[in-house]
Formats: C-alpha cells, sequence, structure tokens
C-alpha cells in the first residue's frame, strides 16, 4: 500500500468516526446500513468478482445471519455481539456445504442453482413447521443494543461505532486474504481454471471455501442488519435482495474491496432518489440509473476511479 | 396439507386431474422457455428481462383488442411490433454493453426488467385485465381436465417449436445466427454481419416471447407481474431440458409444470414445493449437466 | 327563557371552545400546515397496493384547494418502501426524525407496521389508521399510538364460520389461502371460530405464493378432497383465478370469497359473471363498479374526485375508494383536533369517533372509536352475488358486540 492509499483512508476514518456527532441520527442509522451493505458486498465480490462464481442468491446467506441473530437474541437471550461470530461460523459452513455440489455448476446453472437458493430461503422462513423458531410470517421483532459500560452515546451512535468495527475487522481481513497467495488462486481459478488446475491450485477447495468465506461475510452483514433494523421477517428477504446486491458488485466494480464501499452506497441511496424523482414509477427511474452506471461505468466505479487514477499518474 | 381419505380410484383420477393441470402450465412455462432459448442461441445469454418483454407486448395487444381490433389481427401486429421493439433495444440499449463483462449485462437486462415492470403498472394500473382467447369456448375437445384454449395453447407452443427448429436447422438465416453466437470472430471472418445476427436474435426472441404472453394471458389474467413466477419455472425448464435445444426447453417447460403440481399436491405441500423442485432440477444438472437433451460441451484447453 | 338564552350561550361556546382554546403544536403542525407521512409499496411485489397512497394524495390536495382543514394546509409526505420492512422503518425514521411530520398515516403492510411499531410508540408518534387487516393493532393498552382501521381479517373470517355453522353444520371445508400473515391470519379466525370442530370439518387447507402464476392445481386438489364449502382467501388476480377454475371443473361448493377480492369489474368480471354466482363475502365499503351503486350521490362525487384529482387512477379499483374513505376519516380527526395539533390529542380524537359516517360506506356501517378500542370499522354485512350484483343480507355484523 502506497503512502498515498494509507492516507486516505485514514481520513475516510477520521470522517467515519466523526459522522455520528455531526450529522443526525436518522442519517447515522442510514451509514450503518450502507456498511452493512458494503459488507455483503463485499462477501459476494469475494466470490463473483474474484473467483468467477455467479450466485443470484446470497440473500439466502443474508437472511440466514440475519435469522441467526434473532433467533439467537430473541430464544437464547444472547447478546447482540456474540451473535454476530455465531452468524459468521453458521453462514461459512452453509456456504461451503453448498459450494460443495456447486462445483459441478458453472455459469447459467450455477446461476439457477443461486437463483434457487435464494428463492427457497423465504419459503424456508415462512415454512409453518418451522415458525416456532423463525416466528413464521409474523418475524422476529428485537431489543435496540444500548451502549455499554455507561459511555455517552445514543443507541444509534453506538450501533454505528459496532457496525464499523466490525465492518473494519472484515475489510482488513478480506485484504489480507486478497492480495496473497488466496486472492491470486481464486483469480487464476476465475480466468483459466484448467491452467490452474495444472499448476497446482486444488480447484475444488479454493471454490468452496470461496463459497464458505462469501456466504459468511454476507451473513455477518446479515446479522448486524437484523440488529439495525430490530425486525425480521421472510419478506424483508426475497428473492430482491440477491439481485440487488448483484446489481450493487456489478455498479461499485467487480473483484475490488473499494467497489464493496461505492455499490453499498449505490444500493442504499439510489432507490431512495428513485423515490424523489417519480412515485409513479420508482423503478423504473432506479434501472434507468442502473443502466446509466453501467453505461458510463462499464468495470464498475472502482474501475472508473483506478482509470482516472491512471491516467492522471501517466500524464 | 391435510386431506379427506380418499379410495385408490380417486386417487389415480386425482393423479391424473394433477398431470393433466400440470401440462397446461407446463405449456405457458414451455412457450416463454423457447423464447429464452431463441435468446440463448443468439447471443449466449440468458435475458431475465425476456418475461417482462413479453408481458409489455401483452399489453399493448391488449390495448389493440379492447380498441376494437379483431384478435389475428392483433396478434399479427403485436408479433411485429415485438420484432421492432427486440431489434430496437437490441441495437440501441445492449450494444453499448457488447464488451462490458457477462455481469454487467445482466444488470442492464435488470434494468430492463425492472423498467418495464414499472413502466406498465404505471400506464395500465395494476387491475387485471382479461385477455381473449381465439380458441372456441365450447370446442368438442373440452374437458374438464383442460379447458380448450390450454390446448390450443399447447398447440401454438408446439408449431412454434417446430419453426424454431426448422429455422436453426434447415435454414442459412439460423446457421448463421448460431455461428455468430458461439465465434463472432470467426463468423466476421466468413461474412456473417453479427451485430444483425444479435439484433434479429433479439427481435424473434422478443416475437416468440409476445406469442407466450398472448397464450398465457387467458388463463393467468394480464397483470404486470404476469411473467415473473413464470420465467422462474421457464429458465429452469429450459435448462432442465437443454438451454440450447428448442425441443428440451419444450419438454423441459412440460416436465417442470407436471413436477410442481404433484410436488405440491401429493408430496411435499404447496409451500415447500418451489425450493423442492428446483433442489430436484439441479439434482438432475449435477449429473447431466447439459439437461436432457443439450450438447455436452467440451472446453478446450 | 333567559335560562334558555344562557344554556344555548354556553353550548354555543363549548362548541366554540376548540376553535379559540389555545394553539398547541407538535413537530409537524403550525399555524400554516399540517405534515403527515405516509410509506406505500409503489415498487416490488406489493406495488398494487401502492394506488392507496396516490388516492390519499389525490384527496388532500382537494382538501388543500377547498382551504385546508381548519385553515391549515396539509402536507402529504408518502414515501416507497417496496413492501420491505427494513425500507419502511428507514423511510419511517426519515418521516418522523428528518422531515418531522406529525404522525404516521396509513403505512401499509403487516410486516412493514410490525417492524416499525415499537420505534412509534417509544417515539410517542402516532402510527393511524394503519392499512392493514391484521388483528394486533388493537391494543390501546400496550400500544396506546397505534391504530387500526378497516375490519379485521379474522372478525371478518368469523362472520362466514358463523353463518356456516348455521346453515351447514356438518359442512367439508377446503381452504385455500395466501402464505404470508394476511392469508395466515384468516386462517386463524377460520379455525378460531370453528373451534373444536376445526379439525373435523376442515378436510384441506391449501396455500399458494404471490409469485405463483396459477392457483389451478390447487384448486383441483381441493376438489379432490371432497370438501363442499371453500374458503377462498385470496388477493384479486387469483380469486378471479380460483373462481374460474372451480367452475370449470364442475366443483361447486358453498363458495365464500374474502372481502379483498370482491370487485365486480376488477375480479368477478374476468371470472365470469355466470361463475361468480352465489358466492358469499362481507363489505363495509361501497363498490363502484357494482350496478346498485351506479348512480349512488357518493360514487358519483369520488367519481368526480377521481377525475379531477386523480386521473390516472383507476375506477375500477376498489383500493381507490379504500384510500378515499380512510382518507375522509382522518379528514374528521383532524377537523376534531381543531387548534390542539399535539400528537397526544390527535390520537385523543382519533379515538373518541362516535358512530361517525361516511357516504362511501355501506348504509349502516360507521366509524367508532374509544379510549379502549382502537377498531373504527368493526361492522361488516354479508353479501351474496346473484350474477349481476351483490345482495346484502342478514344482520348487521358488529363485532365489537
Amino acid at each position: 500500500m502506497t503512502r498515498k492509499q494509507i492516507l486516505l483512508i485514514g481520513v475516510l476514518l477520521v470522517i467515519a468516526c466523526a459522522l455520528p456527532f455531526v450529522a443526525s441520527n436518522y442519517r447515522t442509522f442510514q451509514f450503518t446500513l450502507v456498511m452493512v451493505y458494503a459488507t455483503a458486498l463485499l462477501g459476494l465480490n469475494i466470490l463473483t468478482g474474484y473467483n468467477g462464481q455467479i450466485s443470484l442468491g446470497h440473500g439466502a446467506f443474508y437472511a440466514l445471519g440475519a435469522y441467526c441473530a434473532a433467533v439467537l437474541m430473541d430464544q437464547a437471550g444472547a447478546p447482540y455481539w456474540a451473535t454476530i461470530p455465531a452468524a459468521a461460523a453458521v453462514c461459512l459452513v452453509a456456504g461451503f456445504l453448498f459450494g460443495l455440489p456447486a462445483l459441478r455448476l458453472e455459469g447459467l446453472y450455477l446461476a439457477l442453482a443461486t437463483f434457487a437458493l435464494g428463492v427457497a430461503m423465504p419459503q424456508l422462513l415462512k415454512y409453518d413447521h418451522f415458525s416456532k423458531w423463525t416466528g413464521g410470517v409474523q418475524g422476529i421483532v428485537i431489543a435496540k443494543p444500548e451502549a455499554p459500560w455507561g459511555l455517552p452515546l445514543n443507541p444509534d451512535q453506538w450501533l454505528y461505532f459496532f457496525t464499523l468495527a466490525v465492518t473494519l475487522v472484515m475489510f482488513l481481513l478480506a485484504w489480507n486474504l486478497l492480495r496473497g497467495r488466496i486472492g491470486r488462486a481464486l483469480v487464476a481459478i476465475r480466468d483459466q481454471h484448467i491452467a490452474a488446475e495444472a499448476m497446482g491450485v486444488n480447484n475444488a477447495i479454493y471454490k468452496s471455501l470461496a463459497f464458505g468465506v462469501s456466504a459468511m461475510y454476507t451473513g455477518v452483514a446479515g446479522a448486524l442488519s437484523a440488529i439495525a433494523i430490530q425486525y425480521v421477517a421472510p419478506d424483508s428477504f426475497n428473492i430482491f435482495v440477491s439481485i440487488v446486491f448483484v446489481v450493487g458488485i456489478v455498479v461499485g466494480g467487480l473483484a475490488s474491496i473499494s467497489g464493496a464501499l461505492y455499490g453499498a452506497l449505490f444500493i442504499q441511496f439510489v432507490p431512495n432518489i428513485a423515490d424523489e424523482i417519480s412515485k409513479a414509477a420508482p423503478w423504473a427511474i432506479f434501472g434507468i440509473f442502473m443502466i446509466g452506471f453501467v453505461y458510463l461505468m462499464p468495470t464498475g466505479v472502482a474501475g472508473a476511479v483506478r482509470l482516472l487514477l491512471a491516467r492522471r499518474r501517466s500524464q | 396439507m391435510r386431506c379427506a381419505r380418499r379410495t385408490s380410484a380417486t386417487d389415480v383420477d386425482a393423479l391424473l386431474h394433477q398431470i393433466l393441470a400440470g401440462l397446461a402450465t407446463g405449456g405457458i412455462y414451455a412457450s416463454l422457455a423457447l423464447a429464452l432459448v431463441m435468446i440463448y442461441q443468439a447471443t449466449h445469454l440468458v435475458n431475465f428481462a425476456q418475461g417482462e418483454m413479453a408481458m409489455f407486448t401483452t399489453y399493448i395487444a391488449w390495448s389493440l383488442v379492447t380498441a376494437g381490433m379483431p384478435y389475428w389481427a392483433a396478434f399479427f401486429i403485436t408479433i411485429v411490433f415485438a420484432f421492432v421493439m427486440g431489434v430496437l433495444i437490441e441495437r440501441v440499449i445492449i450494444r453499448p454493453v457488447e464488451d462490458a463483462p457477462v455481469l454487467a449485462v445482466v444488470v442492464v437486462f435488470i434494468a430492463l426488467l425492472v423498467i418495464l415492470n414499472s413502466v406498465a403498472g404505471w400506464i395500465y394500473t395494476y387491475t387485471i385485465k382479461s385477455f381473449p382467447s381465439p380458441f372456441p369456448k365450447d370446442a368438442f375437445v373440452a374437458t374438464k381436465y383442460m379447458s380448450p384454449h390450454e390446448m390450443g395453447a399447447i398447440g401454438i407452443t408446439l408449431v412454434v417449436l417446430l419453426l424454431l427448429f426448422a429455422f436453426f436447422r434447415f435454414t442459412p438465416l439460423g446457421l448463421a445466427m448460431r455461428a455468430a453466437a458461439q465465434n463472432p470472430d470467426s463468423a466476421r471472418l466468413v461474412g456473417i454481419r453479427v451485430g444483425w445476427m444479435l439484433a434479429l436474435g433479439w427481435g424473434l426472441a422478443a416475437a416468440i416471447g409476445a406469442v407466450a404472453g398472448m397464450m398465457v394471458a387467458p388463463i393467468v389474467y394480464l397483470d404486470p407481474n404476469m411473467m415473473g413466477g413464470i420465467l422462474l419455472y421457464a429458465f429452469a425448464g429450459a435448462l432442465l431440458g437443454g438451454i440450447d435445444s428448442p425441443g428440451g426447453a419444450v419438454v423441459g417447460g412440460f416436465a417442470v409444470g407436471v413436477l410442481e403440481n404433484v410436488l405440491g399436491a401429493f408430496v411435499i405441500g404447496n409451500e415447500l414445493k418451489l425450493p423442492m423442485a428446483l433442489v430436484l432440477i439441479i439434482g438432475v444438472l449435477l449429473v447431466r449437466p447439459s439437461g436432457f437433451f443439450g450438447k455436452v460441451h467440451v472446453t478446450r484447453v | 327563557m333567559k335560562a334558555k338564552l344562557v344554556a344555548v350561550g354556553l353550548v354555543a361556546a363549548s362548541l366554540a371552545a376548540p376553535v379559540l382554546a389555545q394553539k398547541k403544536y407538535d413537530p409537524g403542525a403550525s399555524d400554516a400546515e399540517i405534515k403527515i407521512g405516509n410509506t406505500n409499496p409503489y415498487s416490488g411485489p406489493a406495488s398494487a397496493y401502492g394506488t392507496i397512497g396516490k388516492t390519499i394524495a389525490a384527496y388532500f390536495t382537494m382538501v388543500n384547494e377547498q382551504g385546508g382543514i381548519n385553515g391549515r394546509k396539509v402536507r402529504f409526505i408518502s414515501y416507497d418502501d417496496g413492501y420491505s420492512p427494513p425500507k419502511t422503518v428507514e423511510m419511517a425514521r426519515k418521516l418522523v426524525e428528518q422531515d418531522q411530520v406529525l404522525f404516521l398515516f396509513q403505512t401499509l403492510g403487516t410486516p412493514s407496521n410490525t417492524a416499525i411499531h415499537k420505534y412509534m410508540n417509544m417515539r410517542k408518534v402516532p402510527q393511524m389508521h394503519v392499512a392493514t387487516g391484521a388483528t394486533k393493532w388493537n391494543d390501546p393498552a400496550n400500544f396506546k399510538w397505534t391504530m387500526g382501521w378497516q375490519p379485521n381479517y379474522q372478525d371478518e373470517a368469523k362472520s362466514y364460520v358463523r353463518y356456516l355453522l348455521k346453515e351447514k353444520p356438518n359442512a367439508k371445508i377446503g381452504i385455500l389461502y395466501q402464505n404470508d400473515d394476511y392469508g395466515k391470519d384468516y386462517l386463524k379466525g377460520i379455525k378460531d371460530g370453528l373451534g373444536a370442530k376445526a379439525k373435523s370439518m376442515i378436510v384441506a387447507e391449501v396455500s399458494y405464493e404471490v409469485a405463483d402464476p396459477t392457483v389451478d392445481s390447487q384448486i383441483v386438489q381441493l376438489q379432490q378432497s371432497g370438501a363442499d364449502v371453500f374458503f377462498n382467501i385470496t388477493t384479486p388476480k387469483f380469486a378471479a383465478q380460483a373462481i374460474r377454475k372451480a367452475y370449470d371443473i364442475g366443483w361447486k361448493p358453498l363458495h365464500f370469497l374474502n372481502n379483498v377480492s370482491t370487485s365486480v369489474a376488477s375480479v368477478l368480471t374476468p371470472a365470469g359473471l355466470e361463475k361468480s354466482t352465489g358466492l358469499i363475502s362481507t363489505a363495509y365499503l361501497k363498490d363502484p363498479t357494482d350496478k346498485q351503486w351506479a348512480n349512488d350521490p357518493a360514487i358519483e362525487k369520488w367519481r368526480a374526485f377521481m377525475k379531477k384529482y386523480y386521473p390516472d387512477g383507476s375506477l375500477i379499483d376498489n383500493s381507490n375508494v379504500y384510500g378515499y374513505t380512510v382518507a375522509t376519516t382522518l379528514h374528521q380527526v383532524l377537523k376534531q383536533a381543531g387548534n390542539d395539533l399535539t400528537r397526544e390529542n390527535v390520537m385523543r380524537q382519533a379515538a373518541s369517533m362516535k358512530g361517525f359516517k361516511i357516504d362511501t360506506l355501506l348504509p349502516g356501517v360507521t366509524i367508532s372509536t374509544g379510549a379502549k378500542d382502537y377498531a373504527p370499522i368493526q361492522s361488516v354485512q354479508l353479501m351474496r352475488f346473484n350474477g349481476k350484483q351483490w345482495e346484502r343480507f342478514g344482520q348487521i355484523i358488529d363485532s365489537s358486540m
């Protein structure tokens, strides 16, 4: 990492920490959600961007993480912070288990399989026989955590910092993972999987692990979202969540860590802007924004930023 | 589902009824699956907006019929309109992202989907509309299991299937289109105008979609969300049968329809029939990755 | 005589009192305007209901043109939540914390309202006339800031059950329901209404998803179960499919249709009027497409309103009568509140409506609330479709009794 990059990240961090004290509680809440989406998109990007395995059903892992958190808090009385590692563990295993049979599928077929997962999850959550634990169609209401140790923070601010801390850890982990051997192996599998296998990269293990880790990230995001919104219900996790995640990583930038952040800003704020523009057909406006972004920046915002910086450097 | 006790004679009747009802809905899936196959053959991409394009063109047909135009006139005008719309969409909206990563194009498809859905809802509102059927209500073949329209719709789907099959197998244009999709560079070298092949593919797919929509609407009623569920089943059916085989896609569509009904009525209940159907389909794909009738692809290293 | 004058004077003074009373405002209210917040699904799977938000907006445009309420203009701020609870939470917070509305009105959807239920009550902001028929909104003891409006689904279901037990006590019941909390609430109402007989009478309980293309398979399942009574808990598109399919396969049960899908023009006509003959349902609103109200002055007034203020809106969609009627209710509440526009008082006025009549409600149906009764409309009447229009029969059933 260059000194400039470290400086930039430092500045961002300072701004991030100052935000809850200068912005309203509502804005703080919105930016908490941005961080949640960024973590979720980072998870999907690891799988789809870096490893080339398409997933149209990542909302299922998001839901799984969210329900983990909700059920543990509601039924087992677990403290909110303990639900994060629990959701991470559950989703890691679930993702890995899904990734194993998915090894045989590629492209369209993997898309269908993951789409099936995304469609099946709300059905399972609504299923009567599970409703003892999942709350069925009624969902589960969760209490909002208060700041610990008597810190002078209101719940929104505390939750923001909690989410910020978790997000930073997750991003750091990903950055470490992706810039090393593992990252290169993932990209090799994406671009030339036969050559990679011939070079000794164990495709099966890496691909399944990619699924697991990716699910873990999105699951952690789900758990954070459950705590932030204080409510989980099957209606919160329909197939559109998965589809919007895909839109997010493409608009933000595939195979890019910063892309996750850009994508998160897009999926959090653009629907609101679209709503302001047109009440009659808000998603038509959202669709137009999607097309606009993809036309102007086919490699995503992160890709465009990279190009811009490269151009300035060469001048 | 809790059922009363039944004798075995009514069990067979029940199964038969569900299978026939499944063939009727399967016919719906098959007709849209053909459009998906068309677009795949031409572009090697699955257009997720195919369902919404079909829905939108069906609304055009509805407007024409409501304005007083006779059915078949509206039918053929709509097909032409759909063809032109498909070509325009390819040239204007898809062309700029031709060279972008595949997922970027998928996002454009998704954008098209939401735009068409939203605009249809805005123009036509969400109240359901009846769409006329060209098949007489009291045809002699009407049974209580399948209505004349459902049978007619299956018939039309089979006709479209034959046309498509003949087009790809026996016409130079069909061959050129497949070549353009499979190997655009080599195709250009032999003089095929790849760009126009893509546009043609989109036009034809849109036209097939329009036919599908006009066959489906009398059964499920016309509303902006008419095609959402059908697209999912059509996609699954097309992959099950083989995405590069029109016949396979049709068989796949029927199979999915019957499977869904039988699972829901007799095996696992209606809440889980969709996940279970998808699991079974994926199971088949794990064993036969190109679907029942698809071609096996060998990747050269 | 003098005593009478004094008495009249006192009465006049007390009537004028609210107007002359001290002006009290909570955030969102001022001398010039009253800010009202709302979330509606203008996109997503439930976007069909977005028309309700548009009708309400149009209604308050009309009110403003006619001078406002007690001299104040109404600013109706509505955001799209796509029927997604996380979005509802975000938009509700925006309305309350950023836009500083006086209260939320007609937020739509059971999961959406559940998501903000605690928040609204914690912040002591009224969650008025929620657009859902779930039974849980009538709980003033625990949630004094949340109030429903329409008759709840369970009460409606029980009214069918009561009729059924009288007419056909040995019936075999088949139920088709939408697999979400609207459908499941009805299901619960049916089972609670049947009580101990539920297990023996219900022979088939079949669900469907909003994403299902058709419910034909489900209707076949119900016929196969041998049911001779059909509880049809479906939204308009699926109701039409169910009615038509049942007829086409020759199944002729005693058919109860839920109140959400009774529109003559948007459900029964597509299904087929002859196929819909004999259907039983309940109603509390006038159906603008039912012949009996074709020249009804209230419906004429509604049509004129739609043409002028919401020309894009469908004149055959019951949701638009619903929106108009519930907006009229709020209009009355705000009129009653006078110059005391605190949230506390708005809630109090909403909870003090006694037999308030609106002309788009069916004759005999009125709006009544009290400190312990947060269910404004609790009366419905059974009606049967005779092939041309809905004929009401029997007594007005008031579930508050």
